[in-house]
C-alpha cells in the first residue's frame, strides 16, 4: 500500500475544489434550513440555475463571460421567488415538495432533446470558462505543492477565487444572522406565528431567505462548472442535494462554521476510503473481490457505505452535529 | 363622543362558520378604551376563535372588525401589531432557541436592523439596538426575570414563560393587549404578580382584553365581563352583575344544575 499516496489524495481532498463548491452551497441552504428552518430539498437546482445560467448565457446567447455570471446570480433569484411565491405561505412540507420537483425538473429539461439547442441535451455545455482562466496567475498545466497539498496550476486559481468567495459570503451570513435580520429568521425558524404577532413580516422574511439561499447555491453551480469547464445535466442529480444535507449535518446547522468543516470532513472520507481500498495489498484485494465482489466500482459505492455507517455513529453519539449545542438540541424535549 | 370615550375595538355581525358550525356569532361588541375587559365562557364557547379573528390570525365570514376607528377586517397580524394591536397564545410561544432578551428585542417594532441590507451595516442600526436592549432590560426588570435575561428562553418554567411572552408583547408599545389565558399553568404566586403587571398596563394607555377561565381572576381585575356560549355573547356587565346573571350561571352549569335531573322535563 502506497500511504504517501493517499496521504497526498486525502489532503489535497481536504481543502479541494469540491470542499468549495458543497461548502458554498451547504452555506445557501445553511440560511433555508439552519437559521430559517425552511426545508428546501432542492439546492442542486438551484446550482443548476447558476452553472447553465452562465453556461447557457455565454455559449449560446454569446454574453460576455462576467455578464453572463451576473445572470446566473439573477437567474437563480428569480427561480428561488418563482418556487417561493405559492409555497412560502403554506406549511413547510410544500416548499420540500416544490423544491425537489423543480431541481428534477430543471435537470430533465436541460438534458431533453427539445431543449438541447440552448443547453446541449445530454452532451452539456463546453468552452465558456476562458476568461475565468485567462486571469490566473498560475499555470494552468503545472502541478503545485503546498506542504502535504498538490494541485494542478488551473486548481490554485480556482481555490484561490473559490475560498475567497467561501469566506467572504461566509462572513457575511455570520453578520446577517448576528444581526435584527438573523434574530428574525431564528424566531421564525421556531414559531412562525409569534414572530407574525410581534409584527414581522413572515412570509416576506422567509422569501429573503430562500432568495438569499438559493443565490449562494447559484455561487456553487458557477463555480463548479468553471472548475470542470463544463455544463452537464446530470450532474446535478438529487444525490448533490442530499450530500449537501449529509454536510450541514456533519457540522450541525446555524452554525456559520459548519458548512466549511462538514464539506472538509465529508471529502476527505470520501478520498480517503476510496484510495485506501483502491491500494489494498494485492492477497486482501483478491479475497474480498471473491468474497464480496469488490470490484472497482463497487469501491465507488461501498465508500458511501462506510461514510454512510459513520453518519450513523455521528448522529446516534452527536446529534447536534460538531458545532452544534447540545444544550439547544435538548430545548425541544422540553 | 370624543376620541378618549370612542371604543378602541368594535365588531359587528361577526361569523365565523366551521363546516356545519357557527364557531362565532357576535352581532356587537365594543371595547371600551383603557379599561381590562375580561372574555369568560365555558370551553368551546368560541372565546380563541374569536380572539383569532379579532387579531387576524383567522379570517371571518362576514362582518366587521374596526380598531381604533379603522377598518381591519382582513388584515394581516403583523400589520395588526404594527398599528399597536399585540396577542400573546393560550399556549405559549416563548421561542425557546433564543435567549430571554433576544426574545425581548425581538418585540420592538421599525427596526433598522431587521432590513437586509442595513443589517450588514451595524453602524446603521447599533444605536437603535442599544436602546431596544436598554427599554428591554427595564421591562424585565419589571418582570422580575432579569435573573433569566441571557438564558434559553427554553430553559424557564411555564409561568415565567408567560411573564416572558407578557413582557415581549410590551415591547412593541402596544394600545391593545390580547392576552389569550395568561394564568394557565402558571403558580399561584407568580399568578398574583403577573394580575399586579396586567393591572398597571391601563394607566400607561393600554387597553387590556383577555381571555380566562378562573372567575376569581376575573372578578379582581376586570373592569368588564364578556360572556360567551356556543360562540354568541350571553351577557356582559361587571364583574359582579355577571356573577348573578342567570344566563351566565345556566351555561357555566347547565341549566338544571342543582336539580333532581329525575324531576326535570327535559322534553
Amino acid at each position: 500500500m502506497d500511504w504517501g499516496f493517499i496521504l497526498e489524495r486525502s489532503f489535497s481532498a481536504m481543502i479541494g475544489p469540491e470542499v468549495v463548491v458543497y461548502a458554498l452551497a451547504a452555506v445557501g441552504l445553511n440560511v433555508h434550513f439552519g437559521y430559517t428552518g425552511l426545508m428546501n430539498f432542492g439546492q442542486v437546482g438551484f446550482m443548476a440555475a447558476g452553472a447553465y445560467g452562465v453556461g447557457v448565457s455565454v455559449f449560446w446567447l454569446g454574453w460576455n463571460f462576467w455578464i453572463g455570471i451576473v445572470f446566473a446570480f439573477v437567474y437563480a433569484g428569480v427561480l428561488a421567488l418563482l418556487l417561493g411565491l405559492p409555497t412560502l405561505r403554506l406549511r413547510a412540507d410544500y416548499l420540500s415538495l416544490v423544491t425537489i420537483a423543480a431541481s428534477e425538473t430543471i435537470r430533465l429539461l436541460a438534458r431533453s432533446r427539445v431543449m438541447q439547442p440552448i443547453t446541449g441535451g445530454v452532451e452539456g455545455v463546453n468552452q465558456f470558462a476562458g476568461p475565468f482562466y485567462d486571469l490566473s496567475p498560475f499555470e494552468l498545466g503545472k502541478f503545485y505543492s503546498f506542504g502535504p497539498f498538490k494541485y494542478l496550476g488551473r486548481d490554485v486559481w480556482v481555490l484561490l477565487v473559490g475560498w475567497t468567495l467561501l469566506i467572504l459570503i461566509t462572513l457575511m451570513v455570520r453578520q446577517l444572522m448576528g444581526s435584527p435580520w438573523g434574530r428574525t429568521l431564528r424566531a421564525i425558524r421556531e414559531d412562525e406565528d409569534a414572530a407574525r404577532a410581534l409584527g414581522k413580516n413572515v412570509y416576506f422574511y422567509k422569501m429573503q431567505s430562500l432568495m438569499f439561499g438559493g443565490m449562494i447555491g447559484a455561487v456553487a453551480g458557477v463555480l463548479q462548472v468553471i472548475q470542470k469547464s463544463s455544463v452537464q445535466a446530470d450532474t446535478f442529480n438529487p444525490v448533490i442535494t442530499f450530500t449537501i444535507w449529509t454536510i450541514l449535518i456533519i457540522g450541525g446547522p446555524g452554525r456559520v462554521w459548519s458548512p466549511i468543516v462538514g464539506a472538509s470532513i465529508y471529502w476527505t472520507l470520501i478520498v480517503f476510503v476510496e484510495n485506501t481500498l483502491r491500494q489494498l495489498p494485492p492477497g486482501l484485494r483478491a479475497t474480498l473481490e471473491d468474497s464480496i465482489q469488490l470490484s472497482d466500482f463497487n469501491i465507488a459505492m461501498l465508500r458511501f457505505i462506510l461514510v454512510g455507517g459513520g453518519l450513523l455513529l455521528l448522529a446516534r453519539f452527536r446529534p447536534q452535529g460538531i458545532f452544534g449545542s447540545r444544550e439547544e438540541m435538548a430545548l425541544d424535549r422540553r | 363622543m370624543t376620541a378618549a370615550e370612542q371604543p378602541i375595538l368594535t365588531a359587528r355581525g361577526v361569523v365565523k362558520t366551521f363546516g356545519g358550525l357557527r364557531a362565532v356569532d357576535v352581532d356587537q361588541l365594543e371595547i371600551q378604551r383603557n379599561k381590562i375587559t375580561a372574555l369568560i365562557g365555558p370551553n368551546g364557547a368560541g372565546k380563541t376563535t374569536f380572539f383569532n379573528l379579532l387579531t387576524g390570525f383567522d379570517q371571518v365570514d362576514s362582518g366587521e372588525i374596526t380598531f381604533d376607528g379603522a377598518v381591519i377586517t382582513g388584515t394581516a397580524p403583523h400589520r395588526l401589531a404594527a398599528k399597536g394591536m399585540v396577542r400573546t397564545f393560550q399556549l405559549t410561544k416563548a421561542l425557546a432557541k433564543l435567549s430571554t432578551i433576544e426574545n425581548m428585542k425581538l418585540g420592538a417594532l421599525d427596526q433598522r436592523g431587521e432590513k437586509f441590507w442595513a443589517a450588514l451595516l451595524p453602524s446603521s442600526w447599533t444605536k437603535q439596538e442599544q436602546a431596544i436592549e436598554a427599554r428591554a432590560d427595564a421591562i424585565l426588570r419589571r418582570f422580575n426575570l432579569t435573573a433569566m435575561r441571557d438564558e434559553y428562553a427554553g430553559t424557564m418554567s411555564g409561568g415565567q414563560r408567560k411573564l416572558l411572552e407578557m413582557a415581549r408583547a410590551l415591547m412593541t408599545d402596544p394600545r391593545l393587549v390580547m392576552l389569550d389565558e395568561p394564568m394557565a399553568g402558571v403558580n399561584p404566586a407568580l399568578a398574583q404578580s403577573l394580575l399586579e403587571l396586567i393591572k398597571l398596563l391601563p394607566g400607561e394607555g393600554r387597553t387590556v382584553i383577555f381571555v380566562e377561565h378562573n372567575m376569581d381572576v376575573v372578578q379582581e381585575i376586570a373592569d368588564w365581563v364578556i360572556v360567551m356560549a356556543e360562540g354568541r355573547i350571553i351577557a356582559q356587565g361587571t364583574p359582579t352583575e355577571v356573577k348573578s346573571n342567570k344566563a351566565v350561571i345556566d351555561a357555566y352549569l347547565g341549566a338544571h344544575h342543582g336539580e333532581d335531573l329525575s324531576q326535570v322535563d327535559l322534553t
